[in-house]
């Protein structure tokens, strides 16, 4: 096991320096002068120059590459132009509110999803089960910029039920968490499903049915635990997901996180902030899915990644 | 494995049944994106600001939007942009990804590695993040948003390619052509790339729906087609600000996005079951 984690950190090493290193080179993208970019074309010379020294943009290429790197070391990522601060302090700041949104999105995921996909797998083949397929089309088909908007309709405006925007409170994190969480749902309703017709067929089921359990228990202990590997790898994979998701329903819900942070800093051509969001936001990424892979090695030792 | 269409397996004809629905709403959706100039009501940019925010009516089907233009004619002239950026991202990506995923898989050793480790770092981030980050950088705007939408989906492709390739390479009727002098291009453009169309096609179903949907996302966000050439995405945007008074604003957009996906899965499903069936 020890061996495995060690060559899946090593694997992981590249994709991270590969993630920094085009993070890096966003900058660079900018058409133009990025300087006067961020600056607009009425600043002065002598700002431009101060800023193209901040920023280290006069140095050759690879030396601007190096201390990108150094800052990064030591958790630098450089300063924001318009909130006139660190950019890895902003980050921190607003980090934990979209962790929040993600978790609940993922929570509101897996409440919707395992009772369907249960159902219509347990009852496949009736209308709970084409129930169960309608979701899983139309919450796969459905925009999340779209379903935001609808959802505050419904839920906000005609029954006034759940605030607008905002956050603070719990009620104002469900139509965000729903928002985000709903294409979850609609995919791991299918696995479930899926992987639960799978299961049902193999022979321990028959034993336990044999020992004369009830079909509840079945279904419940026997079957939904054995299906369980594939879902969890969406889980993960997901997560990662509902972390970029997070740009567009921060906007809609007008939610204090690095979502929204992405998109000011983008708005007021902060390269800086753009790049320190991408790289946080792509970072989790990666490490969520290094543990995903870890976790499923631990549940199934039967995987192997060495072959 | 996990398809829409294994879902309702009783009978051929409820297997069939989706694909159906799905090609309906795709050739619907084709013909009124290529006849909206005939079937446009009035003109999608025209404005009128005496007749902003009308509900639906006979007059303007979908009603207008806040500058007094028709949104039906819009939603229509929307799905030129959406199939327009749908069908060159997954043509260009597709084509760049066959290139890449053959010199790899072909050529195995440092040139697959090389290349491969390339793809990892691209996929190692979430795919509209690194639209996002494209699209800020380059400045919004069609051009700029299939860009975008290449350079992050061409990967998929190249490891597919890359895997069918491997496969394929130890065939006999592969060995055969090598041995009677064959060039690795002639091959791979002969022998290989007729297998390698059923599961590209099935790709390019679903990164066309994706595709679809990142346009819409990154022209909500007001990094994708610029006003006030009409995008489902950018109209979904606007009308979000009208939500108390005209929701039907953010309605048909929607409808339309959603319907476009809906379509381009049921179809992706039907052919991936199709290929799978025929393995088998």
């Amino acid at each position: 096991m020890r061996r495995y984690l060690l060559s899946r950190f090593l694997s992981f090493l590249p994709s991270l320096l590969g993630a920094l290193t085009l993070v890096f080179f966003l900058i660079h993208l900018v058409p133009g002068d990025p300087v006067e970019a961020m600056l607009g074309e009425t600043a002065s010379a002598s700002d431009k120059e101060a800023l193209r020294r901040e920023l280290g943009l006069d140095e050759p290429l690879w030396k601007q590459y190096i201390s990108y790197l150094q800052g990064l070391a030591v958790g630098d990522l450089g300063r924001s132009l318009y909130y006139h601060g660190e950019v890895t302090d902003l980050i921190l700041l607003r980090f934990p509110a979209t962790l929040e949104l993600t978790l609940a999105a993922m929570t509101a995921a897996i409440l919707l999803a395992f009772p369907l996909g249960i159902l219509a797998a347990w009852k496949s083949h009736t209308w709970m089960d084409r129930l169960a397929l309608l979701f899983s089309l139309f919450g796969l088909a459905m925009p999340n910029f779209w379903l935001g908007p609808l959802l505050i309709i419904v839920f906000s405006i005609d029954l006034g039920l759940l605030p607008v925007s905002g956050s603070g409170s719990l009620t104002h994190l469900v139509l965000p968490a729903l928002t985000l969480g709903t294409a979850m749902a609609a995919l791991l309703t299918r696995m479930i499903r899926s992987s639960l017709l799978e299961v049902i067929h193999e022979d321990y089921i028959q034993a336990a049915r044999a020992k004369g359990l009830s079909e509840r228990k079945v279904w419940l202990k026997h079957a939904l635990r054995n299906s369980l590997l594939p879902v969890i790898t969406i889980l993960g994979l997901q997560f990662g997901a509902l972390l970029a998701g997070s740009v567009i329903t921060e906007t809609i819900f007008a939610w204090p996180g690095i979502g929204r942070l992405t998109i000011e800093a983008i708005q007021t051509r902060d390269y800086l902030l753009v790049q320190g969001c991408v790289l946080a936001i792509a970072v989790s990424y990666l490490v969520i899915n290094l543990f995903t892979d870890v976790l499923y090695r631990l549940i199934d030792p039967r995987i192997s990644y060495g072959k | 494995m996990y398809s829409i269409a294994s879902l309702t397996r009783e009978s051929a004809m409820a297997n069939r049944a989706p694909v159906a629905i799905g090609t309906m709403i795709l050739l619907l959706l084709l013909s009124l994106a290529l006849l909206a100039p005939l079937l446009a009501p009035y003109s999608p940019t025209e404005q009128n600001l005496e007749m902003d925010l009308l509900a639906p009516s006979r007059e303007h089907l979908f009603g207008t939007d806040k500058l007094g233009r028709d949104i039906f004619s819009r939603v229509l002239y929307g799905a030129r942009i959406s199939l327009l950026v749908g069908i060159s991202t997954v043509a260009v990506s597709s084509l760049i990804g066959l290139f890449v995923g053959s010199v790899s898989g072909y050529l195995g050793g440092r040139t697959d590695n090389l290349l491969m480790r390339l793809v990892d770092v691209l996929l190692a981030f979430p795919g509209i993040l690194l639209a996002i980050a494209f699209t800020a950088v380059l400045g919004p705007g069609l051009n700029h948003v299939i860009l975008a939408l290449c350079l992050i989906g061409w990967t998929g492709y190249a490891r597919l390619v890359r895997g069918e390739i491997l496969a394929l390479r130890e065939r006999e009727y592969i060995h055969a052509a090598k041995a009677l002098g064959g060039s690795p291009a002639r091959i791979v453009r002969l022998h290989m790339v007729p297998n390698l169309l059923p599961p590209l096609l099935i790709q390019g179903t679903f990164g066309m729906a994706a595709a679809i949907l990142a346009e819409g996302s990154l022209s909500f966000l007001g990094l994708g087609v610029q006003p006030p050439t009409p995008s489902w995405g950018a109209m979904l945007s606007e009308g979000r600000q009208f939500l108390l008074v005209a929701p039907h604003l953010t309605t048909f957009p929607g409808l339309a996005i959603m319907l476009t996906v809906l379509g381009l899965n049921l179809v992706g499903d039907g052919l991936r079951d199709w290929l799978e069936k025929k393995k088998k």
